[in-house]
């Protein structure tokens, strides 16, 4: 039985002969504190009191208070996803845990190391409908790496350890640690490091050698080759090791949405987006491609639209972490089961020697590429109804504001024109809800990163749909000094709902409209709301304000801003893939399609 | 087609419910579950009978892998295991019928383990077939009650599935 000590920071603190008595309130704090747990993210309630007593005395963890659980959550999601570090959020039992599970499952879905602690009842109290009482373990089983709950307090420092090690290393995802409020009161030695013995915990990190070696061969023999690169490269911190890999191949790179910034936009080589929003060079290099390199991609089908069509003469070669990704959606000719770091790293040594007896000639490949990108370029057309439009603010923000900054968004239309417009240069700065596509993750997901990363501008590029979800937070950004800049792009509806009622539901706008933007009654008013919070707020209507106000936001640092976009509600998403149907039917704009193999 | 297959888990509260969930999130049916303790103290082993393609089988099998207390899990091959079925069979009788019904019962290498004046209840271990056969036998007569165990199933010869895992 493999029983391992955790490869966690150490306690700074000496160890004493004998073990110190805590409370397993006092065990989970000193725990948090061990593993180099910095801030964290929650809201107090009854079962979670005695844990919140500690905490209250922490000196080495800041406690950010929340104005709802879902924002703890989400903030903890920004934290983790702009850093790479474990974000923390905290709940108490019932209600408070299940406002929680959003944002646990959307960490699920874009695998975010995330540590959810929530308290739980009295284990006499437990399984009988007590006082917020909820099963939060059995709730969270499907959304969860792992769950636990706690009810002696000597089971808290490996269990916390445990959490931490699962919700980290492999493919990271969110662990839930439940904790009844007597095992938070009572005590027990606290011994650390603790023993964590995991048996069925074993992710594979290093890949099989030959399957490098068939991988690379496939690499220099392919005629069209791509790198299909999705969010495991930037959770595997494997940037650098894509660059050099890349431009020793010089092999066009997409990157998903997931992956915006893990290979810079500015690098010839990167085509853009793939996917249903993706450029019509990235969609079509896939389809015509020979080699498809999949690098911590999952075949979302929101990447492949109909999956039997999807690159239909490209061998694969798949490499994951997660050896259930392999093979799930598409037959993978070369699986690599590895952390990206290691087998980009791996593959680059692999393919130096491949090239040396078949020598790879991609200059035709390029030559189509090129002829695609050049008639297919990325591009939006004014609004006829002369109301500012969305891609136009959001290009400025991206423009002005620079590749250092971290960009985090809601869910819609602005979500994707943030995926094309703004153009990332770097991992960790591009924060979205991709899997689960939560509506109300920006706010809060900014806010969080801007507590990880202070030295940074964080702009949350919000629609006026998800940010009616989760504004509350303001008021927490206001009072806790995390001057975040919000950007609402206030098309007065929800807009890519609206989009798709416009293209497949004969244009019946059935319960989209908000009424928040031009000629509405502008309820709520973002301006006033802005204000009643303590942040700054302003309204943009005519593109000669656009740079001003962006600016303004840019140079305001002593408080939130929010800016009011009013934008055209008739602006669309472009070019995009219907649902359902190959990606050789991409549209470049509406009833606009470009022509397949025309050479 | 159906699938046998034998997992060692940690013995953890809700670790069935994670197991079963996994099954049923895919839509699949488990036809017989058995779970019991294993030879390692807090270690379980569960055989589950599945019916399901051999790609969505290779799927739920992955993502069963993932769950932090499954340890391992085999898909076993038929024809290289021992396969076990247990079932009680709570059957009607008269004075007309009960040597009849010992008859069958002796045939099959069944046990008669509760008599009354109108009922018997019979044990009897084997194979699918075997269990399947006899209950057929007996069906005319009146089943009134039937409790039956999930199929086990070990592999054939001296190797075992905790050895694999636990040799270094």
């Amino acid at each position: 039985m493999t029983t391992e000590t955790v490869a966690v920071p150490t306690s700074p603190t000496k160890r004493a002969a004998e073990p110190e008595i805590l409370t397993g309130s006092g065990a989970i704090l000193r725990s948090l504190e061990n593993l180099g747990v910095t801030d964290v993210f929650g809201l107090p309630g009854g079962a979670i009191m005695p844990f919140y007593d500690e905490l209250m005395s922490s000196k080495g963890i800041r406690h950010i208070l929340v104005r709802h659980e879902q924002g703890a959550g989400h903030a903890a999601e920004g934290y983790a996803a702009s850093t790479g570090r474990l974000g923390v959020c905290i709940a108490t039992s019932g209600p408070g845990a299940t406002n929680l599970v959003t944002a646990i499952a959307d960490a699920y879905m874009d695998s975010v190391p995330l540590l959810a602690i929530t308290g739980q009842v009295f284990s006499t109290l437990m399984g009988t409908d007590a006082f917020q009482e909820v099963d939060i373990v059995g709730i969270t089983m499907p959304i969860t790496k792992h769950s636990f709950l706690v009810t002696r307090p000597e089971d808290i420092p490996a269990t916390i350890a445990a959490a931490y090690l699962i919700a980290t290393t492999g493919r990271p995802g969110p662990v839930l640690v439940d904790v009844t409020k007597d095992c938070q009161q009572n005590s027990a030695p606290f011994i650390w490091p603790p023993k964590v013995d995991l048996p069925g915990y074993r992710p594979v990190v290093k890949a099989h050698g030959k399957q490098i070696q068939a991988a690379a061969q496939l690499l220099a023999e392919a005629k069209r080759p791509v790198f299909y690169v999705g969010g495991g490269v930037i959770r595997a911190k494997a940037s650098a090791e894509l660059l050099e890999l890349a431009e020793l191949v010089g092999a066009p790179i997409v990157t998903t949405l997931m992956a915006r910034g893990a290979f810079p936009d500015s690098n010839p080589l990167n085509l853009g987006m793939p996917g249903m929003h993706g450029t019509v060079p990235a969609v079509l290099a896939i389809q015509e491609s020979d080699l498809l390199i999949s690098l911590g991609a999952r075949f979302d089908d929101r990447v492949t639209g109909k999956p039997s069509e999807f690159a239909p003469n490209a061998k694969i070669v798949h490499v994951d972490i997660d050896p259930a990704e392999i093979s799930k959606i598409r037959f993978a000719d070369v699986p690599i089961v590895g952390d990206a770091k290691d087998v980009i790293a791996d593959l680059t040594i692999a393919f130096r020697e491949a090239i040396t007896t078949t020598p790879s000639d991609l200059t035709p490949w390029w030559e189509r590429l090129d002829l695609l990108r050049a008639r297919y370029p990325l591009g939006y057309d004014e609004t006829e109804d002369g109301l500012l439009s969305p891609q136009y603010v959001i290009q400025r923000i991206g423009q002005l504001t620079g590749p250092e900054a971290i960009y985090a968004s809601g869910v819609g239309q602005h979500q994707m024109w943030a995926a094309q417009y703004i153009k990332y240069e770097r991992p960790n700065a591009w924060l979205n809800s991709g899997g689960a596509g939560t509506m109300g993750y920006g706010v809060p997901a900014a806010m969080g990163a801007k507590v990880a990363e202070p030295e940074r501008t964080v702009w949350a590029i919000d629609g006026d749909g998800c940010f009616q979800m989760t504004n509350q937070e303001l008021a927490t950004c206001t009072i806790n000094k995390i001057p975040i800049k919000v950007a609402i792009i206030n098309n007065s509806s929800l807009g890519m709902v609206r989009q798709w009622q416009t293209l497949f539901y004969d244009g019946r706008h059935s319960f989209t409209d908000l009424n928040t933007g031009h000629d509405t009654v502008m309820i709520p008013d973002f301006v006033k709301m802005a204000d009643a919070y303590g942040a700054l707020g302003i309204r943009v209507r005519n593109k000669e304000d656009v740079d001003a106000a962006i600016k303004l936001a840019n140079e305001t640092n002593d408080r939130p801003v929010v800016i009011d976009f009013i934008v055209s509600p008739h602006s669309m998403v472009w070019p995009m893939v219907p649902q359902g149907v190959g990606n050789s039917n991409v549209q470049y704009a509406k009833d606009h399609a470009p022509s397949w193999e025309e050479e | 087609m159906t699938h046998v297959l034998s997992l060692l888990v940690e013995d953890r509260p809700g670790l069935l419910t994670r197991v079963a969930g996994l099954f049923a999130r895919r839509g699949f049916n488990i036809e017989s579950l058995a779970v019991g303790a294993s030879e390692i103290p807090g270690l379980s082993r569960i055989t589950v009978v599945v019916d399901v393609e051999e790609l969505p089988l290779e799927q739920v099998t992955k993502q069963l892998n993932k769950l932090v207390n499954v340890i391992k899990i085999v898909e076993l091959d038929p024809l290289q295991t021992v396969e076990r079925e247990h079932m009680l069979l709570k059957v009607r009788v008269d004075n007309t019928t009960r040597s009849q019904i010992l008859e069958a019962a002796t045939l099959f290498r069944a046990r008669i383990v509760d008599v009354a004046t109108d009922a018997l209840v019979i044990e009897v271990t084997g194979d699918t077939a075997k269990v399947q056969a006899l209950l057929r036998v007996l069906e005319p007569y009146g089943i009134k009650e039937i409790a039956q165990s999930g199929l086990l199933a070990i592999g054939r010869g001296s190797k075992s599935i905790t050895e694999r895992v636990f040799k270094n």
